[in-house]
This record gives C-alpha cells, sequence and structure tokens, in this order.
C-alpha cells in the first residue's frame, strides 16, 4: 500500500470516499496467520494456525474462551484482541449476574460491533487491528460471528480470515452444503482440511493446528494436544490428497502431509523424505 | 440504555460552564448555597427516606398449574384504611412469557413497570425475537431491588413474577424489597401469604401438578376468603393467566359474597 495525503487520521476521508486508516487496520488482520470458523446444526467449531517460537516455549493464544457458550478466535495484533476480549468477557458475566441466563451472542456482536465502530470516526482513537470469528451456540442455535476492525459485523456459516485464508474459504464455500449434517468429527476434521490450504512453505514449522468446539450441551473448550492430534491424524484420513498444484507450493518445505505427520508439537518424527508423488500415490507399496 | 450507541461519546467540555448553574470563574471560594438543615437531616424532625408506604395495593396470589401459571389480584388500591382507587388492574402482561402482580407501595409498583416496560421495548428494538423470559426478569428485580435496599431507600414492593420458560416450563417467583426472591408451586404477598397458601398447600396433590381447572377453582376460593377476612380488599378481582398458548390478564371477576352466615355470629 502507498502513503497518500488522505491516510494520516482516521477522521480524514479521501475524495473516493475511502477511510484509508480503516483500510489499513485491515491489513493488519491480514498478518495474522489464519483461523477458520464452521458450523453444523448443533456445533460450532473453531480452527486456528498458531505460532509456536522456539525459543519461548508458549503457543501465541489465538482462540480466546469468552464465557460458557461463546469463544473467539483471533487474527491481528494480539494486544488489542486482549482488550476486546475482556470487554467481552465482562459483558458476558455482567449479564449473567443480572439476568442469571447466558448473554444472546447476536446481542453481544451486535455490542461490539457499535464499540467498534466508536473507534473509526474519533480522531483520538484507532480502529482495533484484530479480526476475530465469534463461535457460540446458544437458543437460537450455533452461530459463526466475524467481525472486523471496519465493525462490520457479519453471520456466517463458515469463514476463513488472517494470511493466505483465500485457499481456506475456497474450500469451505465448495463444501457448505455439507456442514448443516456433519457429525462434530465431521465437521472438525472439515475444517483441519480448510485450514490446511494456508499453510505457506516458510513458517510452516513453526505452525501448529488448535481446535476449539462449542455446540448443544457442550459448552466452550479448546482441546488439549493429545485431542488435537486425535483429529489431525482423522483428518488426514478422511482428507482427500492433495493436488499436483498445491504440491507444487510446498516444494522446497515440508508437504502438509509430513508436518501433518509431526504433530502438534512439532517434536515428532519427521516425515520419511519421500517425494510427494510416492506419497500420494494411489497404487500400494507402502 | 442508549443501546449502546455512542457509549464512548465524551461530554464536550470538563470542569467547564454547566448551562443554568453557577460558574466557579474566579476558582475562589464559592459561597455554597446550602439546603436549610430541616431538610437535610435524617431523624424524627427531618425528611429521611420514607420506609412507610403511602397507596397500597394489597394481596397478589400466584398458582402454578402443569400448563402455566395464574396470578389474582384485586383491583383495590388503598390510602391508607381509605378504599380510594376501585377499579386499577394491579396484574401486568410484561410480554408474551411474563406476568407481574404488584402489592405493597403503588407508586413504587408503576415506577418499577415503566423501567420494566422500556426493557421490554429495548427487546423489540433489537428485532431478533428474543423476548426476556421471566427468570431473568426476577434475577434482575432481585439486583435492582437489592441495591435500593443497601442504600436505604428501598422500592417498598412485594411482586409475584410468572410466566413460562422457552421450553413451556412454568415459573412462578416472589420478590421483594430486600431484594429477596424464591420459587414455589404457590406464591403469594400480603395477607394471602396466611390466609392463601395453607389453603393451596392443603390442596396440592402430592405427586403432581395443579391441572388448569383445579388451579382456578383454588384461585377463585382463596379471593374469596381474602375478601371476607382482610380488611383492605374489595370483592373484585383480575386474573392472569400465562401457559404456552398465551398470556394474558382476565377480567374483572366478583367475589360470590354470601354474607348471610354472619347473623349465625353471637353479637351481630
Amino acid at each position: 500500500m502507498f502513503r497518500n495525503q488522505y491516510d494520516s487520521d482516521t477522521t480524514v476521508w479521501s475524495p473516493q470516499g475511502r477511510l484509508f486508516q480503516v483500510e489499513y487496520a485491515m491489513e493488519a488482520v491480514k498478518q495474522g496467520a489464519a483461523t477458520v470458523g464452521l458450523k453444523s446444526s448443533d456445533f460450532a467449531v473453531l480452527i486456528a494456525l498458531c505460532r509456536t517460537s522456539k525459543d519461548t516455549n508458549t503457543l501465541q493464544r489465538k482462540i480466546m474462551p469468552v464465557d460458557a457458550h461463546v469463544g473467539m478466535s483471533i487474527s491481528g495484533l494480539t494486544a488489542d484482541a486482549r482488550q476486546v476480549c475482556q470487554y467481552m468477557r465482562t459483558e458476558c458475566m455482567a449479564y449473567r449476574h443480572s439476568y442469571d441466563s447466558e448473554f444472546p451472542i447476536r446481542r453481544l456482536v451486535a455490542n461490539l460491533g457499535n464499540k467498534l465502530q466508536a473507534t473509526t470516526q474519533r480522531y483520538d482513537r484507532r480502529p482495533y487491528g484484530v479480526g476475530m470469528l465469534v463461535a457460540g451456540y446458544d437458543e437460537q442455535g450455533p452461530h459463526i460471528f466475524q467481525v472486523m476492525p471496519t465493525a462490520n459485523v457479519l453471520n456466517c456459516k463458515a469463514m476463513a480470515i488472517g494470511a493466505r485464508s483465500q485457499s481456506a474459504r475456497t474450500y469451505l464455500e465448495r463444501n457448505m452444503e455439507d456442514f448443516e449434517g456433519c457429525t462434530m468429527d465431521e465437521l472438525i476434521c472439515h475444517g483441519i482440511q480448510a485450514i490446511r490450504g494456508s499453510l505457506g512453505h516458510d513458517d510452516s514449522s513453526n505452525l501448529t493446528i488448535n481446535v476449539a468446539i462449542v455446540g448443544k450441551n457442550l459448552p466452550f473448550k479448546m482441546f488439549t494436544d493429545a485431542e488435537n492430534h486425535i483429529y489431525l491424524t482423522m483428518a488426514k484420513v478422511l482428507g482427500q490428497p492433495l493436488s499436483g498444484e498445491q504440491d507444487a507450493l510446498s516444494e522446497g518445505g515440508m508437504s502438509d502431509d509430513e508436518m501433518l505427520d509431526q504433530g502438534p508439537s512439532g517434536s515428532g518424527m519427521p516425515g520419511n523424505g519421500a517425494s510427494d508423488a510416492d506419497i500420494n500415490a494411489s497404487s500400494s507399496g507402502h | 440504555m442508549y443501546n449502546n450507541y455512542n457509549c464512548l461519546a465524551q461530554p464536550l467540555w470538563q470542569n467547564g460552564p454547566v448551562p443554568g448553574e453557577f460558574y466557579n470563574f474566579t476558582g475562589g471560594q464559592t459561597h455554597i448555597q446550602k439546603l436549610p438543615r430541616e431538610l437535610t437531616t435524617a431523624g424524627p424532625y427531618g425528611t429521611k427516606h420514607s420506609t412507610a408506604a403511602i397507596t397500597t395495593g394489597s394481596s397478589v396470589l400466584g398458582i402454578r398449574y402443569d400448563g402455566g401459571v395464574m396470578l389474582a389480584a384485586d383491583t383495590l388500591v388503598s390510602y391508607g384504611s381509605l378504599a380510594r382507587y376501585q377499579n386499577i388492574e394491579r396484574v401486568f402482561k410484561i410480554n408474551k412469557n411474563i406476568l407481574l402482580g404488584g402489592s405493597g407501595d403503588f407508586a413504587d409498583i408503576q415506577s418499577i413497570k415503566r423501567s420494566i416496560d422500556q426493557k421490554m421495548i429495548e427487546d423489540q428494538c433489537c428485532d431478533d425475537n428474543i423476548e426476556m423470559k421471566p427468570k431473568s426478569l426476577a434475577s434482575w428485580m432481585t439486583r435492582v431491588l437489592y441495591n435500593r435496599r443497601s442504600r436505604m431507600n428501598p422500592l417498598y414492593i412485594d411482586v409475584v413474577v410468572g410466566g413460562v420458560d422457552t421450553e413451556g416450563t412454568p415459573y412462578l417467583a416472589n420478590v421483594d424489597l430486600r431484594g429477596r426472591s424464591h420459587e414455589d408451586y404457590v406464591i403469594a404477598t400480603g395477607f394471602a401469604r396466611h390466609l392463601a397458601i395453607p389453603l393451596v398447600r392443603e390442596k396440592k396433590p402430592k405427586d403432581r401438578d395443579f391441572t388448569a381447572v383445579e388451579a382456578s377453582e383454588l384461585i377463585r376460593t382463596c379471593m374469596e376468603v381474602l375478601y371476607y377476612r382482610d380488611t383492605r380488599n374489595i370483592s373484585q378481582y383480575t386474573v392472569g393467566v400465562c401457559s404456552a398458548n398465551g398470556c394474558g390478564v382476565e377480567g374483572p371477576f366478583q367475589v360470590n359474597e354470601n354474607w348471610t352466615f354472619a347473623e349465625t355470629i353471637k353479637g351481630y
């Protein structure tokens, strides 16, 4: 993006009717690692690619529980995300204290949208540089909401945001019709399949896939490493083999299959180094 | 209250002039107008927040049956011992799931009902078909009333909240001026607590809920007893019914008065 004379303040319009600061905030979302959200008739699932650092042992927390019935995954500035998460948790807690019931998720994200909008209209504040996928289950069923720094709140059947998320979105669009009737396991596998497309080849040794789920009679929970590994294996078995085009993307680094073999902590056995063509061959010999 | 619009709006200026008020331009000592001591002292010769009710509604009775709830209250608001307003509805339909029966200071009932109506309008403005449930309203009322009592300025009310939740399960609870709340199959305030509750408990089948017919029969009997024995009741009353099929206030009904037994009383 190039600098121009209309992008110094949030409160400056460009002659084309654009707010550049808000659009630049959207760019911050695209810098974050990808995350995918999708729902069936009974469950809503969040999958996130978390960056680990070789020096420290802690995972970047991309999935944040908000309340028993709602959680979110983020892409963008984690500091901004923590503020937003804190706001949502406070709102949910206050609602439970006053009304002895869970905050309807549509209203929660509507309030969040209003809060974000205020930051796009003041000269002394900047938009939050974080995009969120809010997943929840309430009386009206499962929900996936996409919230962006522009304060747009979208009700989605499935959505992916973050770096290289277009391939994830394409997968979701292609398989959208099946999600409604999926079981919990199938839904998670679809999500993992979707996010595989967003694995680049440069950072892939540092990325782990984390899963969280909420649904009917199932409070929001993030899976442990062991459970993540189970679903990764399941997705690999159920998933379609990579097309030739996608193999080309992973040339020069680990292929997706090898990365999945390594497991979430990245310390599993390395792949056998066989060529991609061999791994995906349908002929016997393995 | 503003539906979260502009919740981050800051005042246009701070520490500056306020329209209509005296602005301390020099910043020096101001001669602050003090209210006379009679109006600020608490105690027998001054003012204090009133804990006495002025215009009062008498009892409210609520009974839970298998399909919903019924709330009954007479239509009298008394001014001390004077039967001042004789045609006042004290059972209100709040939304399609909730009924509210109010007793105690009637001005306070009207005040809290106004707040509740505002909440219902906010719900409608959200336009998402989510209506408040009776349990949530009762919980909210306990928070408000407890806050008022802790500030030594109570809303002097004793209400019955009844209704059905989304699955059609009936809910019946009492919320009082201290912020106390409890749920039961029969809830009563005022004199009905002493006269009606034992009657209803006696008739309650051990293993099941009341049927609608049993419940309305009990209401009729209890309102009759209350009219005969509570000196702050009249013979006209309304009944609110809330079930999965709908919610509304019916009436006014009349108690079947029969004072011929009075002649059997010695000294009559």
